[in-house]
This record gives structure tokens, sequence and C-alpha cells, in this order.
């Protein structure tokens, strides 16, 4: 991998073993690409085309069946999970489609676990910084049920950001929210991406949002089927 | 660390409340297991406290015959002090204008200054001392006296003496209060023995001489060499070594018990933590996966969990410490009468840490279980919920736990009844239990699904599909229902099948009335007396006292001191009272060899017959020569014929039988039996027999049942005690299941409530649930009670188990009224909530 790669991917190819008299299911073949630092990518296509199993692949959270992933240098393939636990908690953020804020912590509190999670405190004034950010200046002792969708994903959005990643990683962002939040969100992600140089990889359906990204992968059954540079910077 | 723990309080935040009640699963049992170990503490001081009060003396030497010459020689060159005691059971008659009363009394004829150690408790305090000084005055039985009406100054009589009463007797060193409850104790002083007539030839006198020895003498060591000296004398030995040693087996022992009994409740419990913690976890899947995402490594998102097990277990053992303080206080008041000294309240930190250190290491021990579930959380599943289904493959570490878990139960068990087989028995019943109920569970779910009919009602449907659905909590709830059923209903039915069994000794027309103690010349005018009566006895027995001489040719004394001798000494030592008659009674069959029922009086070696047990530890075979000493004549005799012996009736049954023609001449005594209806007719013939014939003493079937469920009433309150703790658990761990699964219930009330279901078909479909699964574990627990007494009353109390139907129709009423009450109870208001608050939580 040159040092401009962030990510890498190499003939990435997941199978689940199926009890099904079709046997064993490829959700994912032979994928290769590789993404510069500060670059961002969309993967798009149909529903079970493979787009969350690549996604969870790139960002380690699962192990693929053969080939490679490198993320910020690291082998993710050689790591076991804690280390590859690591390797997450220092490069990567996550933005889910749904969510998945901690309903038990507050905003606040739900932005600070990446940090505390490495041991790490006096961060508190960051974390309200980029809730302020996100503007949720107001709503730092909320409760993920005190919030409103697109409120809690901008929580969800400043948690990714609180442990500067290298590696945005964004499943549906805006997948759950209305017209007009999805467009204020596609913003923060988008803007935020800029101002910390942050590589990011977005799975998404729509494509107005995937074009706002500096490439597009294309998946259909699992492979492959374009990837283009777009227009937008 | 630090994060661990932050994370740990804060994700407990909302749900602190289900926490702590999940901890209640496992406080009573640790409060039982408290409880009992800081009272047993309490009762070990009491007994090294009042060691040598427990017994009143140094040495306490016993028999059945008066003293031979040369052993009070022996005694009086040991110095001290001694203080004899003659002591038997007799018939007391309680003069009244209305016509005498009678009372079966052990009297207790004392000289000397007992006790040497410990009090003489009596009413009023100088009382032991006007009996120490003589005369015609007697100190009764506190119970006598109420039971009777008497106070000091009255007078009573027994055998042919009128004596004074001058007070109540409440505690002597060295009683059982248990024991006092069958013959209540009469103290007279020893020099008014003679006048009364009583302790003549045939009566059941037993001697006793209590020593204070001289502080350089040993009571073990006079002991050792009084037992060499007087080998084949029958004395036995008290000390208070032995006292002490035999109090605290009989303290483990009951202790042991119950604390299994509260290990079952803690065993509950720490189920019912495990499967709301299984629950908890599940609902906890989703924030552990975006923990993993964010980068916390899997030992990490378990230690947060791990931390609010702890926590859990932590509160459980405090609280459950606390309350089993608070229980000990009562523990004194429910065990009183039971124990022979008195016992002063103190927390025994010990005990409290051994209470909290085993429910701890329990609890935390099933909480594992669900949490190494953490462990294999993937962070997939918060891009996807379906990875969280995925298959796992097996866990060795689960499987690892699983093994820690039965070895810590079972060690527990061993440690506690301090016996491998115990311990191990009571960890196979209750896993036998245990998979009886798990198994009939998932048989209950399976057979919900398979084969519930779809005519039926929407509301039953939807109930009966509750015990079969994901999370359900089927399994759960008939174990911790069906064991606390079980256990208590077999307390129950063990009464009842110990009550018929006394019963049965005098069940339709069998004797329940014995009179002992008759002398020779006595029968003819008592059976007189007793058929103007118009009860005559149905059954007598002569009896002729007598020991044994050789057997097998080889002497007693010989036999006694060969080492190698293998049968039992109290065999060849004891008195035997036989009898003569020419056939069997119908008390008795014959195993083997013949009954000769009459011999000529030349016979020279003499046919009889001996008990089964008593041939067995005697070692005899048919045809084998046993020579008797019958009251200084040589008899030689043979084993003609084994018996088999029904001893659970109250009429004379014998060891040895001879057949007539020998015994008629020698010095001999009768019993006799009969059967009398009403309590009165038998208080009636009592009195005008022990009016006729002092020295005659009844045993009467009513007492005894009295007295055993006196006894029984005791302990069963000590047991039903500790059976409420399980129960109770039972109800904590059903009401923590049904608030557990409360969130789950509250999503669908709200989903059938929007599709348009009533609050009254809501309430319904709780009603069929509960009311299904209290029935079960009802039936289930009651049948395995029914099987435990069976087996009870077969190999411990040797008897015929006895059918009591009423208990189990109550038992099962009562557990499915209150699981159906809990169950409701803990889901009120689920109908209440708001559908849009419900939604609004979905997103």
């Amino acid at each position: 991998m040159s040092d401009e790669n962030m990510l890498k991917v190499e003939r990435l190819t997941k199978t689940y073993a199926s009890q099904a008299p079709a046997g064993a299911l490829t959700v994912l073949r032979e994928v290769n690409f590789s993404l510069p630092a500060g670059a961002s990518l969309a993967i798009v296509g149909p529903s079970g085309s493979g787009k969350t199993t690549l996604l969870g692949l790139c960002a380690g959270l699962d192990t693929p069946t053969d080939g490679k992933v490198l993320l910020a240098g690291a082998d993710l393939g050689a790591l076991d999970e804690d280390a590859r636990a690591r390797v997450r908690n220092e490069h990567v953020g996550f933005v889910f489609q749904n969510f998945q804020l901690i309903p038990t912590l507050t905003a606040l509190e739900n932005v600070l676990v990446p940090v505390e999670l490495r041991g790490e405190s006096g961060r508190e004034a960051e974390a309200r910084e980029l809730l302020a950010r996100v503007g949720l200046g107001e709503r730092f002792e909320h409760y993920p049920v005190q919030l409103s969708g697109g409120e809690q994903q901008r929580v969800a959005l400043a948690r990714a950001f609180m442990n500067r990643p290298k590696v945005l990683f964004c499943d549906e962002p805006t997948g759950n929210l209305d017209g007009e939040t999805a467009a204020a969100m596609a913003e923060l992600v988008f803007g935020l991406n800029r101002e910390r140089g942050t590589t990011l990889v977005l799975v998404t359906h729509d494509l107005e949002l995937a074009k706002r990204c500096q490439r597009i992968i294309r998946l259909k059954g699992g492979a492959v089927i374009s990837d283009s540079q777009t227009e937008t910077p | 660390m630090n994060f661990i723990l932050k994370m740990a309080w804060r994700d407990s935040r909302a749900a602190r409340r289900r926490l702590v009640l999940f901890s209640l699963s496992v406080v009573l049992g640790i409060a039982a297991l408290v409880a009992i170990g800081s009272f047993s503490a309490n009762l070990r001081v009491a007994i090294d406290d009042q060691a040598r009060g427990l017994l009143g003396a140094d040495l306490v030497i016993t028999s059945r015959q008066a003293f031979l010459p040369e052993v009070t020689a022996h005694l009086d060159g040991l110095g001290g002090e001694q203080a004899r005691e003659a002591s038997f059971s007799s018939m007391m008659i309680f003069p009244s204008p209305e016509g005498d009363r009678t009372r079966l009394v052990q009297v207790r004829a004392v000289e000397g200054r007992f006790p040497f150690y410990g009090e003489f408790q009596a009413r009023p305090g100088d009382a032991p001392a006007q009996l120490a000084a003589g005369g015609p005055v007697v100190l009764l039985e506190e119970t006598l006296l109420s039971q009777f009406g008497l106070k000091t100054g009255d007078t009573v009589r027994l055998g042919r003496v009128t004596f004074t009463i001058i007070g109540a007797v409440l505690k002597v060193p060295g009683d059982s209060v248990a024991i006092t409850q069958l013959a209540p104790r009469a103290f007279i002083p020893l020099g008014q023995l003679p006048a009364t007539e009583l302790a003549g030839p045939g009566s059941l006198v037993r001697h006793r001489i209590a020593l204070k020895l001289p502080p350089e003498v040993d009571p073990a060591a006079v002991e050792r060499e009084m037992r060499q000296k007087f080998i084949t004398e029958r004395m036995s030995y008290d000390t208070v070594e032995e006292r002490k040693r035999d109090l605290g087996r009989v303290l483990e022992n009951v202790n042991g018990f119950l604390s299994l009994v509260g290990f079952v409740a803690l065993f509950l419990g720490a189920i019912g933590v495990a499967s709301a913690i299984h629950v908890y976890i599940r609902q906890k899947i989703t924030t552990v996966a975006v923990l993993r995402c964010l980068g916390a490594s899997a030992r990490q998102s378990f230690a947060v969990y791990l931390v609010q097990g702890l926590g859990l277990g932590v509160l459980g053992s405090v609280l459950g410490a606390a309350l089993g303080v608070a229980v000990q206080l009562a523990l004194p008041a429910a065990m009183a009468g039971l124990l022979p000294f008195d016992v002063d309240f103190f927390v025994s930190w010990t005990a409290v840490a051994r209470g909290m250190g085993a429910g701890l290491v329990i609890c935390v021990l099933f909480t594992l279980l669900p949490l190494l579930a953490v462990r294999r959380v993937s962070p997939l599943v918060a891009l996807r919920a379906a990875f969280a289904d995925r298959p796992a493959r097996p866990d060795p570490w689960r499987i690892a736990l699983g093994v820690l878990l039965v070895a810590a139960i079972a060690g527990f068990a061993v440690e506690q009844t301090r016996s491998l087989v115990l311990g191990l028995g009571f960890t196979s019943a209750l896993a036998a239990g245990f998979a009886v109920l798990a198994g009939l569970a998932k048989a209950v779910a399976w057979a919900a699904r398979r084969w519930l009919p779809r005519g039926l009602p929407y509301v039953v449907r939807q109930g009966v599909a509750n015990l079969h659905r994901p999370n359900n909590r089927t399994v759960l709830l008939l174990l911790a229902l069906g064991l606390g059923t079980f256990l208590i209903t077999t307390l129950y039915l063990t009464r009842t099948t110990l009550l018929a069994q006394i019963q049965g000794t005098g069940g339709a027309g069998r004797p329940n009335l014995l009179f002992f103690d008759i002398q020779d010349d006595q029968i003819g005018p008592l059976n007189t007396l007793l058929r103007e009566a118009g009860h005559p006895a149905t059954q007598q027995a002569p009896i002729v006292t007598m020991r044994l001489r050789s057997l097998r040719g080889q002497a007693v004394e010989d036999l006694l001191k060969q080492p190698e001798n293998r049968i039992p000494g109290w065999t060849l030592r004891r008195e035997y009272r036989s009898t003569y008659r020419a056939d069997l009674t119908d008390t008795e069959t014959l195993l083997s060899g013949e009954i000769v029922p009459r011999v000529a009086p030349e016979e020279e070696i003499v046919p009889i017959t001996i008990e089964e047990g008593l041939a067995r530890d005697m070692q005899l075979q048919l045809g084998d020569e046993v020579e008797f000493d019958v009251q200084g004549v040589a008899v030689r005799t043979r084993l003609a014929g084994i018996r088999k012996v029904d001893w659970q009736r109250l009429q004379p049954n014998f060891f040895i039988v001879f057949p007539e023609g020998v015994l008629e001449e020698a010095p001999q005594f009768y019993v006799a039996a009969l059967r009398i209806d009403t309590a009165a007719d038998s208080a009636r013939l009592q009195q005008a027999v022990v009016r006729a014939f002092p020295n005659v003493s009844a045993i009467d079937l009513t007492l005894l049942l009295e007295t055993f469920d006196t006894i029984f009433g005791k302990v069963a309150l000590v047991v039903q005690f500790m059976a409420f703790f399980t129960v109770a658990t039972g109800i904590i761990v059903l009401a923590g299941a049904v608030l557990t699964g409360r969130w789950q219930r509250i999503r669908e009330t709200v989903l059938l409530r929007t599709l348009g279901a009533t609050r009254r078909q809501l309430v319904q479909i709780q009603l069929v649930e509960y009311a299904i699964l209290g029935v079960l574990a009802a039936l289930v627990g009651c049948l395995l009670a029914v099987g435990g007494n069976l087996l009870l009353a077969k190999f411990v109390f040797k008897t015929a188990a006895t059918p009591d139907l009423l208990t189990l129709g109550l038992a099962v009423l009562a557990v499915s009224v209150i699981t159906l009450l809990t169950g409701l109870l803990s889901n009120r208001g689920v109908a209440d909530h708001p559908p849009l608050e419900i939604l609004r939580q979905e997103t």
C-alpha cells in the first residue's frame, strides 16, 4: 500500500455457510479498490448487493472469507478481534442508519465514549464543542429518547468525529431522516469531513448523496459493476 | 478500568430498579444462610459456655440394674461428690372432687446435691432445697401443674405415698425439653421411693450416679478404667466432653439440613438472576455492538456487564446479610422448647461472611452464564440486527463455567452435610428435580405449540402461545414455583404420613391402651377389673427378665473381651425381657425355622425364637445354642426359629420368645393391652386401674399422638420458616421474570391495542398464561412431593406413605392463585400505556 492509501481492499470475498440446498452464499466476491487519505467514496447498489457487508469488512467489523483489507496501514486480517477494536478506536468513526446511540447515556456521554474507552479524560470541552458544531449546544444532558431522529444522528456524527478518525464510515446516514433533515445532515457530514481531512466511506441508496463523493462504486450481486469518479470535488 | 466502572454505572441508569429486583431474588437465600450460620454460632458458644451445665456433673453413670457393690466401692474410692437418682415411668394420681385423674409421669427420685454445675431452676427458687431436705414432697413439671390446675401445697399420689407439691420444675441441667413432653418429670426425694412400692421387681428403673470429681481426676480416664473393669456390666457413661460432642453433632446435622434448605432458596434465586440477566443482556446486545464498533475490546464490554453483575451480587449479599441478622433474632423464639439450654444472641461475622460469600459466588457464577454471551457479540450487529442470530459454536468457557457451577453446588452441599454421600445425593436430587421441571417446561412449550386447537378463543390461544414464544419464562417459572411447591408440600405430606403411622398403630380394633409393670399376683385381679369395666384385655403377656450367659458355648465375658468380637456389646450385656407362649401374635411372622409350642419341663435344651434383627446382630444361625441366666438359674436354649416383628404397634412385642413349659415358675410380671374407643372411657379405666394397683402404669396412644404433634409442631415451625424463604424467593423470581418480560409485553400490548384489543381481552390473555403456569407448577411440584413422600416413607420412616388429597388440593390452589396474583400485579398498568409513547421509544 502506498502511503497515501488510507484504505486498500484486495480481492475481498465473503461467503456465508448455509444449510440451504443451494449451499454456501457468497455475498461479496473479489472486490478491489484503494482510497487515498482525505478522499470520499460512496458505495451504492440495490438491497442485498453486499454494500453493508463491504462496509463492515472495510471497518474491521468482520473477517473476510478471502482477500485483504489494509486500513490506515494495518492489515486487518492479521489482527485478532481485540486488535481490530483498537484500530477502530484509534482510526475509525461510524455513523449508522439507525443512529445507534447508547440509550442509557446522555448526548454528551455518548460523544465521550470513544475517548473514555482509551482511558483519556479531560476532553469534555471538546465534546461540547463538537455537539455545538452540529447544532446541539443546548442538548448535552438529553438522553437519546428525548431527541428527534435528526438530533440523534447529529449526536452520532459528533461521536464519530470525537476520536479524530482517519476514516469515517457512514451506513445510510440519512436513510431514516426526512428530506430537509437529511440535507442538513449531509451538509454536516461533508463539512466536517472537509474540515478535518477525514477519509469518507459512505454506503447509501441516495444517488444525490453519493454524487457528493469523489468516487462511486456500484455493487450488484456482491461484485463491483462500476467504479467511477464524480465531478464533485 | 475507569471507563468500565463509569460505563457500568451509566449503562445501569434505566435498569437500576430492575437490577435491584434481580438482586432481591438472592436476598432471601443469603438471609437464610446467614441467619442459620450465625444462629448456629450462637448455639456453639452457648454449648461451650454452658458445657458443664449441660450434664450438671463431671461424669454420669447410668444402669438398668442397681449398681453392684464393687461399682459403688470403686466410685467411693474416687473422692469428690456423688448424687444418686432412680428414675422410672409411673402413673401419678391427681385427686379431685370429680374423681381422681391419672397421668404417666417420669418419676425422678433424687438424693445429693445435684446438679454440681449449672442451676436446677424451679419456682419457687428454694424448691430444690426443700426437695433435698427430704419428706413426702414433689416438684412437678410446670405443664402438669397447669394441665391439672394444681398449685403449691396441693397433693398428688405416687404408689402408696401422698406427696405435697412444693413447686414447678423449670429447667434441669442435662434434660431435654422435648423428651419431657411424653412423660413430664416429677422429682421426689430418693428416701421416699421404697414407701411408694413402685420400684419393685419388674419395674424399669434407671439408676444414675452423678459425680463431681476432684479437679485432678480426668472423667474420661475414669470412664475408660470402669469400662474395662466392669466390662460385663451394662452401664452407660456420660461426660461433659461427650455431651458436648453429641450436642455439637446434632447441631451440625440440623444446621446442615437447614442450610441446605436455605441453599435451595439461594439456588432458585440465582436461577432467577441468571434468567433475568439473560433477558437483560439480550436487550443490551446493540449497545455492546456499538461499543465494539467504537473500539471496545471483548474483554472491556464483558467487564462492563460483569461489574453490573458483581454489583448486583454484592447488593444482594449485603441486603441478604442484613435480613439474615434480623431473621436470626427470630430464630431462638422459633426453636424455643427444642433446645436444652439458653442461647444468647450475637452476630457471628464469620457466618455473615460465609453466607455472603456463598451468595456472591453462586450469584456471580449464575450471572456469568448469560454474561459470557457479551464476549461474542459481533460489532456487525450495529449495522444489521440479523447478525445477532448467527449460530455460534460451543463456547468452552461456558462449558467450563457449567462444570464449575455444579462443582460449587456439590462442594457447598458436601461441606454443609459433612458427608460426601449426602452432599452428592442432595446435588443429584436437586439436579433430578431441576431436570424433571425443566423437561416438563420444555414439553409444555412444545405441546402448546403443537396441539393448541385452532377453534379456541383468541385470548386463550394468545395466552397459551405466550408459553412457547421466544424469550418465554415457562422454564424459569415452572422451576422456581415447582421446586418451592415441592419442598413445602413434601413437608406437609410427611407430617400426615407420620401422624397416620401413629394413628394406624392403634387403627381399627388394634390395642390403644397398654398397662405395664403388672405384678404376678396382680394379673388375675386386674383382668377381673378390666372385664367388669367392659374392656377386657385383648392381649397380655408374661415377662421374665434374663441375661445372656453364653453364645454358641462362648461365655459373654470372654466374647466382650475379644478384640475381634463383632457382636454389639449391648446385645450381650442387656437384660432381656422375654415371654413364653405357644404361637405367634398377629404382629409376627415366622421367617425361618419353627415354633415349638410347648416343651416338657425336663427338656434340657429349650427351642426358642428370636427377632430377626437381634439374630442378625448376634450373628446367630438356626440351631445355635444360647444360654441364659434367668434370675440365677442357667437355661440352655437353641435357636429354633427367627421371627419378623412389627414393632410399630402399641402391644407387647418381644426379642426372645420361649415355648410354654419352661418359665412358668420363674419370677415374672405382665403387660396387658386393650382397645378402648373414647378418651373419657380410657381416662376412667386408667384411674380405676391405678387406684387399685398403684404400681401399674398405662400408656395411651392419644398421649403419644399429642406428644408427637407437639414435637413435630416445633420442628415443622422451623422447617416452615425455612421453606418460607424458598417460596418467597419463588414469588420474587416470578415477579422479576414478569417484570423482565414487561417491556416486551408493553410493545405487544400496544400493538394489540392499536389493532383494537380491549383492556378486558388483554387481561384475559395474561390470566390464561399465568393460570396455566401456576397450575402446572403446582401440579408438578405436588407430584414431586408425592414421590418425595413415598421415598421418605419407604426408606426413612419405614412405613407406607399416606395420600393426603386435601393438602395436595390446597397446595395446587394456593400456588395457582399466588402465581396468578403475582403475574397480574407485576403486569398491572401494561395496558395503560398510550401507544404513542411506545411507538416513539421504538424509533
